[in-house]
């Protein structure tokens, strides 16, 4: 078992450095792209360090326009998935919920969050309520269809043993269909996590004036395009990292699988 | 007073009609056999009886009251796969006591006993995926015994199980029906098998399902299958469902 971990974990970090040999080699070897628009591996990371530290050309340091980007997408998230996830589980419990919700959550959900920007901008200007707005549109759709699901695929046989053994509706609940719907509530977790992310970062470029998203946008504007790298590959950082932060939440709470 | 009395039920799903004016009574402390042709109705029988279904017309009493799960103590052992695949077995078997709010003490007790009947202690802290399907069905059968229900519905509980297992389960079935004079319904299709442990056996007809015949097992317990007046017995209820 051990054995097959480090193989495992051996072939991800070959491919991550093949990767990182074939960027090289394209940029700092056989010089096929300009260093200027497409800079090396090398250069990205020497422009990592320096951003570590150095506030221009957008007027923060790495970890300032990071603190700023998890603190708006980790409201916006916990507000969305606060209230996307109880809402999709009384949804798919309780028809009187679905009958009187869902015609206008159906009317809403094609919406793509970054469609409410302008409108955000408008109501609440560019700070963090309006981006903050715009995340927990994007996380909280995903966090309702998938608890809505969940609850919805619930074994009948599960739900008649809780009720031939006295269980009432809201018990029935508690102790059948929401540990039940458990691993689809993370699977929706994780698609808010992610499109949260995403709806930031677009946030951050249209309307900002710190952020990753707004790190990105000025250094477009200079041409620093090893800045926009060690952007880019902090956002993908972080991303994951929150996503293997859910993971691990998940396999403490999800117990037993779905197999039978 | 009977202990579950049937008076007229009928239940339709569509145009179709499962079951048709059925009417009987089950005796407190009896273990009524219901056998009849595959598909006839009989797990619709027992959905309704537990108001899993809702019948067209008729009606369902226990001492004389309509069916109430908060009030009467029932448990239900289904065909289908019932254990829940997020809690251990431990927690499986506990999951009735638990709903009918029996006491720490007890729960601990009676989940030790239980197991043990079905020979799943070692397996306590397994989860439903890592079992085969008798073992699953053994859980299902010691989570129903936990809650020392006063009727108990079976719907063929050992149609899963190995031959070996099979026995020894019917052979406790009867142990703790003598025992504890728990009024048992138990559906099966293999005759033998209601020959074996019933003290009653009905026997219904296909679809739209009617009561056939219902009548006495006199025969002794224990039992023994190659005994003359066992296989004449086994003979009398195949003749009966026999419909071709």
């Amino acid at each position: 078992m051990k054995e097959k971990k480090l193989k495992y974990t051996l072939i991800s970090v070959a491919s991550i450095a093949a990767f990182l040999s074939v960027w090289y080699l394209v940029t700092d070897v056989f010089h096929i792209f300009p260093s200027s628009t497409f800079p090396s591996p090398v250069k990205v990371a020497q422009a990592f360090i320096r951003k570590l530290t150095v506030k221009t050309p957008d007027g923060g340091t790495l970890a300032t326009h990071l603190a700023a980007s998890l603190k708006v997408a980790l409201y916006g998230y916990l507000l969305g998935i606060g209230i996307g996830v109880p809402l999709g589980i009384l949804m798919g419990w309780f028809r009187k919920v679905d009958l009187i919700v869902k015609p206008i959550f159906d009317l809403v959900r094609p919406i793509p969050p970054v469609g409410w920007i302008p409108l955000m901008i408008l109501w609440l200007g560019i700070g963090m309520r309006a981006k903050a707005t715009v995340i927990f549109v994007s996380a909280v759709t995903p966090s309702i269809i998938n608890a809505y699901t969940g609850i919805k695929q619930t074994n009948s046989v599960h739900i008649w043993v809780a009720r031939t053994f006295g269980a009432k509706s809201l018990e029935t609940l508690i102790k059948v269909g929401i540990p039940s719907a458990l691993p689809m509530i993370f699977a929706g977790l994780k698609v808010s996590l992610g499109a949260s992310w995403m709806a930031l970062v677009a946030a951050e470029m249209l309307a900002s004036t710190e952020g990753l998203g707004y790190m990105i946008q000025m250094n477009r504007m200079v041409g620093k395009a090893d800045n926009i790298m060690v952007g880019m590959i902090t956002i993908g950082l972080v991303g994951a990292m929150l996503t293997w932060i859910l993971e691990k939440l998940e396999n403490k709470l999800v117990k037993g699988g779905r197999t039978k | 007073m009977s202990k579950v009395e049937v008076n007229h039920l009928t239940k339709s799903f569509g145009k179709l009609k499962v079951l048709d004016d059925i009417s009987f009574q089950v005796e407190d402390g009896d273990f009524l056999c219901i056998v009849g042709p595959t598909g006839c109705g009989k797990t619709t029988f027992l959905n309704s009886l537990v108001k899993l279904y809702d019948v067209d017309c008729g009606e369902i009493l226990i001492n004389g009251e309509a069916v109430d799960l908060n009030k009467h103590s029932i448990a239900y052992i289904m065909q289908e796969y019932s254990t829940m695949s997020w809690l251990t077995v431990r927690e499986n078997v506990q999951f009735g006591m638990k709903i009918r709010k029996f006491s720490k003490k007890k729960i601990k007790e009676k989940t030790q006993e239980v197991l043990r009947m079905v020979g799943m202690e070692k397996f306590a802290d397994y989860y439903p995926g890592q079992l085969s399907a008798s073992m699953l069905q053994r859980v299902s059968i010691a989570r129903a015994f936990a809650v020392e229900p006063d009727l108990l519905l079976m719907d063929e509980p050992y149609g899963q199980l190995d031959l070996e297992l099979r026995f020894k389960l019917e052979d406790e079935l009867i142990r703790i029906w003598q025992e504890t004079k728990t009024t048992i319904i138990f559906i099966t299709h293999n005759i033998e098998e209601a020959v074996y442990m019933s003290r009653r056996i009905m026997v219904l007809t296909n679809k739209p399902t009617k009561v056939k015949e219902d009548f006495e097992n006199p025969l002794p317990l224990p039992r023994n299958v190659t005994e003359e007046s066992f296989v004449e017995m086994r003979n009398r209820v195949t003749n009966l469902i026999k419909w071709w």
